[in-house]
């Protein structure tokens, strides 16, 4: 387990910058409870400064998770949200979609999010920017992209897709084996 | 008994109960003959018509059979029987309407006596209402005489009444006895029958009705057994009868048959046929239980709150969704876990911003629950030592937004190796599982002696490493909990019992539950810490919740263990040469040593012989000159 590397920051902050905007200020400003980003193996980890120090004396190869795991690299280099990352995500979101209950379990199941399913959106979302999905009663599904900014959506055909699909709470059941290891 | 119960039919009588009963009737019915052909003899030497003695037995006979067992309850109906000839004849009259009226009633009630013996005898209810009743069929007896009574034959009269009143008593008596002993009813196999029962499958009916009998029999054995049968003939084809009916192993059936009196022990194998119900615990990380209920009861789910010893577990009756896929289940707003799995969460009571450790965390409901208890201060160390099972554990921890987690793979015996200075430990030690057999049946057949052996010895060190992973100076903690979810003593009352040896810097502390047997401090000859009645022990069938112990210690005192450095292995091959060493005290005490004791006989010999005034050395030179 280890820091991150100045180029590995500006990579993952680049990623969170697409969900949360200006709010990364808030994870990593938080001064009575400083919090800090760790890798370990290829996955970044956000824990409380403490429980960081705490997980030194666990060597490296038992280590099996710490905190809250935000996402991977990729093998290029890139950086992967995932799901578990959602706990943040949604506390900091930016943009916002709300689905109606009649689209919740299609999109737990994987699709993308249908304009028929919209049951309310931020006003402002631009395209291709990162959304955070939930249902109407608040409970965050998932995360992913516009596919239209908010204007250009309330035209849009019903079958028509709204927000691309990026990830979802339904994939504790289905990438239960990848998502963890 | 309960109101209800005591409206319910009873077990119908034995078919040797109502043997016996028939019996005793045909007995009476023949007395009864005998004497009133005496009567009618007299009667006829005292010149009166024998006409209507004549058709007297018969009526008697027919109300004989009532009288008799209503006198076996009350005895003094008998004296107002005595006193009806004074009674005046419009009385009577009245009384005789009352008979008419009900005879048919009577007549049911005379054949149901017969098989409603047992019942009479407990019911109450229907004895009194009897007893009203009751009184007019006695004057109906008499009734004919009475017409024609007379000053010429009231004293054969009332000699006669004498003598029936005696002989009724008498009946009473016998019958009041032999309620209470009832026949002793041959239950067990005989050895032919024995032989037919080995070669082939037998008769579930059978088996089970035989298995209750011996319960019966077990129950009260004093009176009920057989004669020339011991109590072990009854255990062991009862035993065996679990084996055949329940399907397990005959030394898993015998382990825990012994736990338990032998009625108390055919409910726990007859529960564990049964599942527990489905249980969820609401996360409260993420939400409230009436805000889940609320939500999970629009999805169609029946739920109710599992009970007052719990604010956060919610029972599930029926659900018209699958409950491991709603929206809420994977928004980590609640976790699918056992009952009895909240109890040793609840008795180690982590209090926030303290370190614990989870020994053996997977699959993350306990290490949710400890970090919700916490609302994700301080710091949770998971660890399991199946690598494969930390995959469910991090899972769990993440759905269910657990930030104050850390999971490792370890063997559990490494710590504190590893980091020590807990202030509370949580060990849910691996066990055989005896107490989730309705959940993985193939515990019946697969436990084995040797498991019992080896799954105790690891528990053993895993306890003593707990022990020694916790800070005895911490201001709020210090706390050891230590369970299973078995209910075999091996892995329970022994396994605390070596720790509060092997480490007298803890003691047992009340665990803070509200439901719960208490621990055993002996068991078959084993004697335990008298404190262990401190611990407590969960059955499926006293509690409808998996089979289950917890025993919560404190720490009162650090000792040189807690900064050894020893990993696995080392303990490991320190357990194994302290058992050998135990092992060698134990079963074979000590060798002769032939050589040494032979000087020390010999001394003691001549001491003996010095007291007696003989002179050791005599004899010798005796055999010298020879």
């Amino acid at each position: 387990m280890r820091s991150l590397t100045e180029e590995e920051t500006k990579v993952v902050f680049e990623k969170l910058a697409n969900y949360i905007g200006r709010n990364i200020a808030f994870l990593i400003d938080n001064a009575n409870d400083p919090h800090v980003f760790r890798l370990q193996k290829d996955r970044v980890y956000y824990i409380s400064e403490k429980i960081a120090k705490f997980a030194t004396s666990v060597s490296r190869s038992q280590l099996m998770s710490v905190g809250i795991c935000f996402g991977k690299f990729t093998k290029t280099g890139k950086f992967r949200l995932h799901i578990t990352a959602l706990t943040y995500l949604s506390q900091y979101a930016k943009y916002k979609i709300w689905i109606k209950t009649n689209g919740e379990m299609p999109f737990l199941y994987g699709n993308h999010v249908l304009k028929a399913h919209i049951g309310k959106m931020s006003d402002d979302i631009p395209e291709h920017a990162g959304v955070i999905i939930y249902s109407m009663n608040d409970i965050p599904l998932g995360f992913g992209v516009s596919a239209k900014s908010t204007n250009e959506a309330r035209n849009l055909q019903p079958t028509a897709i709204v927000a691309f699909r990026q990830g979802d709470i339904g994939e504790y059941l289905r990438e239960e084996d990848t998502l963890f290891t | 008994m309960g109101r209800r119960a005591k409206s319910k039919q009873g077990l119908p009588p034995t078919f040797e109960e109502i043997q016996a009963e028939k019996e005793r009737k045909q007995n009476k019915n023949k007395r009864s003959a005998e004497s009133d052909r005496g009567d009618s003899k007299k009667s006829k030497s005292n010149g009166k018509s024998n006409g209507k003695s004549n058709g007297k037995p018969s009526k008697d006979n027919k109300s004989k059979g009532k009288p008799k067992y209503e006198k076996k309850v009350r005895e003094d109906v008998v004296e107002d029987a005595a006193d009806l000839p004074q009674v005046d004849l419009e009385e009577l009259s009245s009384a005789k309407k009352s008979l008419f009226d009900e005879s048919e009633e009577e007549e049911e009630e005379d054949i149901n006596d017969e098989f409603d013996l047992e019942d009479a005898n407990e019911d109450e209810m229907f004895d009194s209402d009897e007893e009203g009743r009751e009184r007019p069929m006695f004057s109906d007896d008499e009734e004919d005489d009475l017409e024609t009574l007379n000053a010429a034959n009231m004293e054969e009269y009332s000699r006669r009444l004498e003598q029936e009143e005696a002989e009724e008593a008498e009946e009473a008596a016998k019958e009041l006895q032999e309620s209470q002993i009832q026949p002793r009813a041959k239950v067990l196999p005989s050895d032919e029958e024995l032989a037919v029962l080995g070669n082939g499958p037998q008769d579930v009916t059978m088996v089970r009705t035989r298995m209750i009998e011996i319960v019966k029999v077990l129950e009260n054995f004093k009176d009920l057994a057989e004669e020339g049968r011991s109590r072990t003939e009854y255990v062991n084809r009862l035993l065996s009868d679990i084996c055949e009916y329940f399907g397990y192993s005959e030394f898993l059936a015998d382990k825990l048959f012994h736990l338990f009196s032998p009625s108390e022990a055919m409910e726990f194998f007859e529960a564990n046929e049964i599942a527990r119900p489905i249980t969820i615990r609401t996360n409260t990380l993420r939400t409230r239980r009436r805000d889940l209920a609320q939500a999970l009861v629009n999805r169609g789910v029946n739920l109710q709150p599992i009970g007052s010893w719990t604010k956060v577990g919610l029972q599930v009756f029926d659900s018209q969704v699958p409950i491991g896929a709603t929206p809420e289940y994977l928004a980590g707003h609640y976790i699918l876990q056992a009952a009895s799995s909240f109890l040793p969460v609840i008795a180690l009571d982590p209090q926030e911003n303290e370190r614990v450790l989870d020994m053996a965390a997977a699959p993350g409901g306990k290490t949710t629950y400890i970090s919700a208890l916490m609302k994700n201060t301080g710091c949770v160390f998971a660890n399991d030592a199946n690598k494969a099972r930390t995959k469910s554990l991090i899972a769990n921890i993440h759905r269910l937004g657990c930030k104050n987690t850390i999971v490792c793979n370890y063997d559990a015996r490494e710590f504190p190796k590893v980091i020590g200075g807990f202030d509370r430990v949580l060990l849910d030690a691996p066990c055989s599982g005896t107490g989730v057999i309705a959940k993985d049946e193939s515990v019946k057949v697969s436990r084995t002696e040797k498991d019992f052996i080896q799954i105790p010895h690891l528990q053993k060190q895993l306890l003593l490493s707990a022990i020694d992973s916790v800070d005895a100076n911490s201001s709020t903690g210090g706390i050891i909990v230590y369970s299973t979810c078995s209910i075999a003593v091996d892995e329970n009352e022994s396994v605390v019992d070596y720790a509060l040896r092997k480490r007298p810097n803890v003691k047992l502390v009340e665990t803070g539950l509200q439901i719960g047997k208490e621990g055993f401090t002996s068991y078959r000859g084993k004697h335990f810490n008298s404190k262990l009645s401190l611990t407590r022990r969960y059955y499926p069938h006293t509690y409808n919740v998996d089979g289950f112990y917890v025993a919560k210690f404190k720490k009162i005192a650090s000792s040189p263990h807690d900064v050894s450095k020893a990993g696995a292995q080392e303990k490991e091959s320190l357990a194994r040469s302290e058992a050998e060493e135990e092992g060698i005290i134990h079963d074979d005490f000590a060798e002769f040593e032939h050589d040494e004791d032979a000087a020390i006989i010999e001394s003691s010999v001549k001491r003996n012989l010095k007291r007696k005034g003989i002179n050791p050395h005599a004899k010798k030179e005796k055999e010298k000159a020879l």
